[in-house]
């Protein structure tokens, strides 16, 4: 379970969001610049808080009162960006496998069943100049699930896509939801995509969180 | 025959000076690409006089400062007996101040070209500090980095206002060649000023050929297409 309860002023506005996710898709939806990007990189550590409260099952990641903050590497915070970051330099093998902890051995194992579930096996050896925007997605997916987080952030990372590829993409993030079966927050602009991907959907604007009319997700 | 003591020097200063540039310049511009602090412009200005002012007058900066009656030099002299005006050391000191904006400059563009997302990206998979600047920034900055230690190192060579002035001119002990091809021809010894001119011509263009055939080759594939 993640809880987040977070404050952060921002030069037009102040960020106040105070959610909980339970092994579900959480879909923060909203305009651009309504703060869905800063309330990721909160969770991930990436950006510090006002104040607040963020946990992460049993462990405090941070805390204003009393003080306590965990760094980024030790979250266990899986981050999808939306350009997708891969490093440039890095075969698509040696991105999914920078965040592996295991022994050589045991990480190559899962690297495999990694790359032949999300369909990147032949793509071991490219560089990520060389690979399709839906491709590069599912790279990044394979990275951010090798480190074996507690929790997956999802940064629109499917914006860039046509709309079949974007389809195809979120299915599969879907199945590996249904494997995983740890928190998702899903982040996006797009009606359609929210009402597809989410269990439950938190409506964001100029920071705030809309109690608007309940905008149903795909558990309802 | 040519008295090969002043190229021999000059090798020694310059790869001296190099190294010394090359842990400096790029923990200086890495602070400074990253932290931010008032006053930073002033210590950004301070960082890069010496490639505006006229090498004679940081020269002369360095001779009042190291001096025996300058705050540094009486320092080294009261606490470790050494004095480094007319030394070798001297003309090293003088190549980093001169050179060291280069390999600033250079290191600087270079990591602020870096897109801060992919640090971002290895930080949430489990990387410290150090690990993402060793497997991410840095090597994404090489092809800067590299490109600022040729200047650099180009430049080192070549010094000769800021040398002259704390170095002197001692045959065999200080005097590079640049030292030595301005006292030649000013003792109208054309012929051996001309013959250390071709030399360092030729070494300086040997160096920067090597390297661009070497960043060529050792290009990674991600750079190639």
């Amino acid at each position: 379970m993640l809880t987040v309860r977070a404050r952060k002023r921002l030069p037009h506005f102040t960020l106040e969001v105070d959610f909980a996710v339970r092994d579900e898709i959480l879909v923060l939806f909203g305009p651009s610049g309504a703060g869905k990007t800063m309330t990721l990189r909160m969770i991930a550590g990436l950006e510090r808080p006002d104040g607040g409260e963020i946990r992460l099952g049993e462990r405090v990641l941070y805390a204003r009162e009393p003080r306590a903050w965990v760094p980024p590497r030790a979250r266990r915070c899986g981050f999808v960006f939306q350009d997708a970051a891969l490093f440039p330099h890095l075969d698509v093998s040696r991105n999914v496998l920078y965040g592996a902890s295991d022994g050589a051995a045991e990480a190559r194992e899962r690297l495999g069943g990694l790359l032949g579930r999300f369909r990147i096996a032949h793509l071991a050896d490219r560089w990520p100049s060389q690979l399709s925007g839906g491709e590069v997605q599912r790279v990044a997916l394979a990275r951010a699930l090798m480190a074996d987080p507690d929790v997956l952030l999802l940064d629109e990372p499917f914006s860039s896509l046509d709309a079949e590829a974007r389809l195809a993409a979120q299915d599969v993030v879907l199945q590996a939801h249904e494997t995983w079966r740890i928190p998702f927050v899903f982040v996006t602009h797009d009606r359609a995509e929210a009402e597809r991907m989410g269990d439950r959907m938190l409506f964001l604007r100029e920071g705030r969180q809309v109690d608007g009319p309940e905008v149903p997700g795909r558990g309802d | 025959m040519i008295d090969w003591s002043p190229v021999l020097l000059s090798l020694r200063v310059g790869l001296s000076a190099l190294v010394v540039i090359f842990v400096l310049g790029t923990l200086a511009a890495r602070a400074m690409t990253r932290r931010h602090f008032p006053g930073k412009d002033v210590v950004d200005g301070l960082l890069v006089l010496p490639l505006v002012l006229p090498p004679v007058v940081t020269g002369f900066l360095l001779l009042v400062l190291l001096g025996r009656n300058g705050p540094v030099g009486r320092f080294l002299e009261g606490a470790f007996g050494v004095r480094l005006l007319f030394t070798l050391h001297a003309a090293v000191l003088a190549a980093v101040v001169v050179a060291f904006p280069l390999m600033y400059q250079s290191a600087k563009a270079a990591f602020q070209s870096v897109d801060t997302r992919l640090e971002d990206a290895a930080r949430t998979l489990g990387a410290g500090e150090a690990r993402v600047f060793l497997t991410v920034t840095l090597p994404l900055a090489w092809p800067g980095l590299v490109a600022g230690t040729v200047l650099s190192f180009a430049r080192s060579l070549g010094e000769f206002g800021a040398t002259v002035m704390v170095a002197g001119n001692i045959p065999g002990e200080t005097t590079t060649v640049p030292l030595a091809i301005f006292f030649l021809a000013d003792a109208g010894d054309l012929r051996a000023a001309g013959i250390y001119a071709l030399v360092i011509s030729a070494l300086s263009m040997a160096m920067v050929v090597a390297l661009n055939v070497w960043t060529r080759r050792r290009r990674p594939g991600w750079m190639r297409r």
